[in-house]
């Protein structure tokens, strides 16, 4: 099986969805002539021609309002945000047409769109440019909001997002366009809204998702040389959260992490423990952990940056609180 | 809301410790991790950290004092807060008698009731003295039917978790062990009593608890040490005396790579079950002024020669100069007890729970023996291995020793 990284894994899911379905078309700012800002779509306008490739004026507003227009009208748009960031400009459209229209209007349209949008911190953009807002998006019934950790996760699961009747937000962990993982050849999709199991291990559940599924790995790599075994949930899917294997291994472990980039307040792992307490309670033999972002906005400068980021030794010292 | 600094658990058997001295006073502000006492476990003196902050409001307890884990020690909340319904409550563990009954003359019945703080007669309903359990504990313990009044919590604030459920379970449900009352002495101008340590009454707890409990059974051979001995020579004339390979070093080392081969003797008993250790983790016996301490090498079977011997050494240091660390002491999966140096010729050791057995070394001696028909001169030492019936049996003990054995006749491996 073929190696390649998370960005040629969307690249490739993207293309394939492309000549698939003619009713598929990009849009977003240079995602055309330049090729996308991280080049994820490079090589698509001459391929599939400026009618399906479409260069929009730098507004997020435009680019959610149209592509939800397409969308109602039977065309399947992917659109693009340059960042996730810049999606804030076009919550209108996200929120309360995007994902409310169908409901709204008896069911008389389809919104078949995916927002595509790379987020998260790490790479000294500053704090508005910084942001892992995943949980704000997730919020609100009517939106899938999926991020993928992995470069098989990725495609398959964006192939899927492209082929739902509903809107999707399909949120790309910029830190992980580079990384590598195999992917087979040839058609697959992944479904939405199903969690995986990364990692088996009986001591603790980690749960995370998309970067913070990359450091709880780490994590446990380096506690299984303690000997410590912990088992990785990946969730992979915000909205619909799929909690039935994260409820399976914390009945094994009766221990768990839960880790996310965005802030702890209000947060993914605030989620995630509710509902183990709610649906587990007679499991629970220590306090849940969540490892995430520090309350505050996130500095420039790099080592403050890294230091309020998650990473692995946060997640190693959480793990042994409670074991 | 007023919190309680506890007596933490600090090592594997740890029940009780000494309150040496307290560095804060009343009124003092307390942070977390700060140190607020200086604590005595059966094995070294430590600093106590608060694990709650806010102001310390009240000693519960007063410096000498012995307590059980999980009792608590202090109050610290907030400035002016009304504890009158706390001071004086009792957690999860009830105190034993020992504190009050130090000056009891010999052969009194020590059944006085546990006597509380000295204004704690009514437990107030504001604190519930219930048990402190995790979910599950409580849910294993209803579907078991097990009391968790009877259960020891070893979690934060003495709280049962499944593991203190399982160790529960796991202990004989047979008819309760009586601590024999020890055979009356008459006091007189004959006699002088001396008053224990801490460290001879855990010694005394361990030992009549494996000797009661843990059916050992003992098997004995004769290794030949010419060649340990030479290749021991060899090594030690290259290396300064600090560094230097000692005989038990040498036994450490090949046991530690024997038990790689016998996962049934590197395991503890535990019920229904057998709990093999991934890691193997050598402890030595060393005696010390008032007892003796086991100083472990962690994961002797893939340490080298020279980092046993370094360890070894230290920690040896340590134990004697009475500096020893917490993890020194604890962790050890199976012991080696070396009396060489006494000139004895073979000896029997009690097994250290909840090892599974422990290896006693005599002294190297010239001997005659028999080789190939003929009388010589042999370099010869014995060795008895006590193992737990529950685990292994006797078949396994004598390959097990065999294999020893062959690491210590042909040392070369030991290098490698």
């Amino acid at each position: 099986m073929a190696r390649i990284t998370m960005r040629q894994a969307i690249t490739d899911a993207l293309r394939e969805e492309m000549h698939r379905d003619e009713n598929v078309f990009i849009m977003g700012e240079e995602v055309g002539v330049w090729g996308g800002t991280y080049a994820v779509t490079r090589g698509f306008y001459d391929e599939f021609g400026p009618r399906r490739v479409r260069d929009t004026p730098i507004s997020e507003m435009v680019i959610g309002g149209a592509a939800v227009g397409a969308a109602m009208n039977g065309l399947r748009p992917v659109a693009e945000f340059m960042t996730i960031n810049f999606a804030f400009v076009a919550f209108d459209a996200i929120i309360n047409h995007a994902a409310k229209l169908r409901y709204m209007f008896g069911g008389q349209m389809k919104i078949p769109l995916v927002f595509r949008s790379p987020g998260g911190g790490g790479r000294q953009l500053g704090a508005t440019h910084s942001h892992t807002p995943d949980v704000i998006f997730a919020h609100f019934p009517g939106l899938k909001v999926v991020s993928p950790a992995t470069p098989y996760d990725a495609k398959g699961l964006l192939k899927a997002a492209i082929r739902t009747d509903d809107p999707v937000l399909f949120i790309e962990h910029a830190t992980l366009y580079q990384i590598r993982g195999e992917v087979p050849e040839g058609e697959y999709v992944l479904p939405i809204g199903k969690s995986d199991v990364k990692r088996e291990g009986s001591d603790v559940t980690i749960v995370g998702y998309a970067q913070g599924l990359q450091v709880a790995m780490e994590a446990a790599d380096e506690l299984a040389k303690e000997g410590i075994e912990a088992e990785v949930v990946d969730l992979r899917t915000l909205r619909p959260l799929d909690m039935g294997p994260v409820i399976a291994s914390f009945q094994k472990t009766f221990r768990a992490v839960v880790v996310e980039e965005g802030h702890r307040s209000y947060g993914i792992g605030a989620e995630v423990v509710a509902r183990l307490q709610e649906e587990a309670f007679d499991y629970i033999d220590a306090p849940i952990k969540r490892v995430a972002q520090l309350e505050a906005p996130l500095p420039y400068s790099r080592e403050l940056e890294q230091s309020a980021l998650i990473n692995k030794q946060r997640v190693i010292a959480a793990v042994k609180e409670i074991l | 809301m007023a919190e309680y600094i506890v007596m933490p658990k600090l090592g594997f058997d740890m029940r009780e410790g000494v309150l040496n001295t307290w560095l804060k006073d009343v009124g003092d502000l307390v942070n977390k991790g700060e140190v607020v006492a200086e604590i005595e476990s059966d094995k070294a003196t430590l600093d106590l950290e608060a694990q709650v902050e806010g102001t310390l409001l009240a000693f519960l307890e007063e410096a000498g004092a012995v307590v059980p884990i999980g009792a608590n020690l202090a109050i610290v909340g907030q400035p002016g807060e009304d504890i009158s319904g706390l001071k004086g409550g009792v957690s999860a563990v009830q105190k034993p008698a020992t504190k009050e009954a130090a000056p009891a003359p010999a052969g009194t019945t020590a059944a006085a009731t546990a006597p509380a703080a000295p204004s704690g007669e009514a437990i107030s309903a504001e604190f519930p003295a219930g048990v402190k359990a995790t979910p599950v504990a409580r849910r294993l313990a209803e579907e078991r039917g097990i009391n968790l009044a009877q259960v020891d919590g070893t979690g934060p604030n003495g709280r049962i978790r499944r593991s203190d459920l399982e160790a529960y379970v796991a202990q004989p449900q047979t008819t309760p062990v009586v601590t024999p009352e020890p055979t009356p002495v008459a006091a007189g101008p004959d006699t002088e009593e001396v008053a224990t340590t801490r460290l001879r009454q855990a010694i005394g707890r361990r030992m009549v608890e494996s000797k009661t409990t843990v059916p050992h059974f003992y098997v004995t051979t004769e290794v030949d040490m010419a060649e340990a001995l030479a290749l021991r020579k060899q090594i030690n004339a290259a290396l300064p005396d600090e560094n230097k390979v000692t005989i038990n070093d040498l036994i450490v080392k090949a046991a530690a790579l024997a038990l790689r081969e016998f996962p049934n003797l590197n395991a503890s008993f535990a019920g229904d079950k057998l709990v093999r250790h991934q890691r193997v983790n050598v402890g030595t016996a060393v005696a010390i002024e008032g007892g003796l301490l086991t100083v472990v090498q962690k994961d002797t079977d893939t340490s080298t020669l020279s980092k046993v011997a370094a360890d070894n050494k230290t920690m040896i240091a340590r134990a004697r100069a009475g500096k020893i660390k917490p993890e020194d002491v604890t962790g050890s999966t199976f012991s080696v007890s070396n009396l060489g140096a006494f000139d004895v010729d073979h000896f029997i050791a009690i097994i250290n729970p909840p090892e599974a057995a422990i290896l006693a070394v005599g002294s190297v001696k010239q001997v005659p023996v028999v080789v190939d028909g003929e009388l010589t001169i042999g370099t010869r030492m014995k060795v008895t291995i006590s193992a737990d019936h529950r685990v292994t049996d006797g078949a396994e003990a004598a390959q097990f020793l065999q294999v020893l054995k062959g690491h210590l006749e042909r040392p070369l491996r030991l290098l490698l």
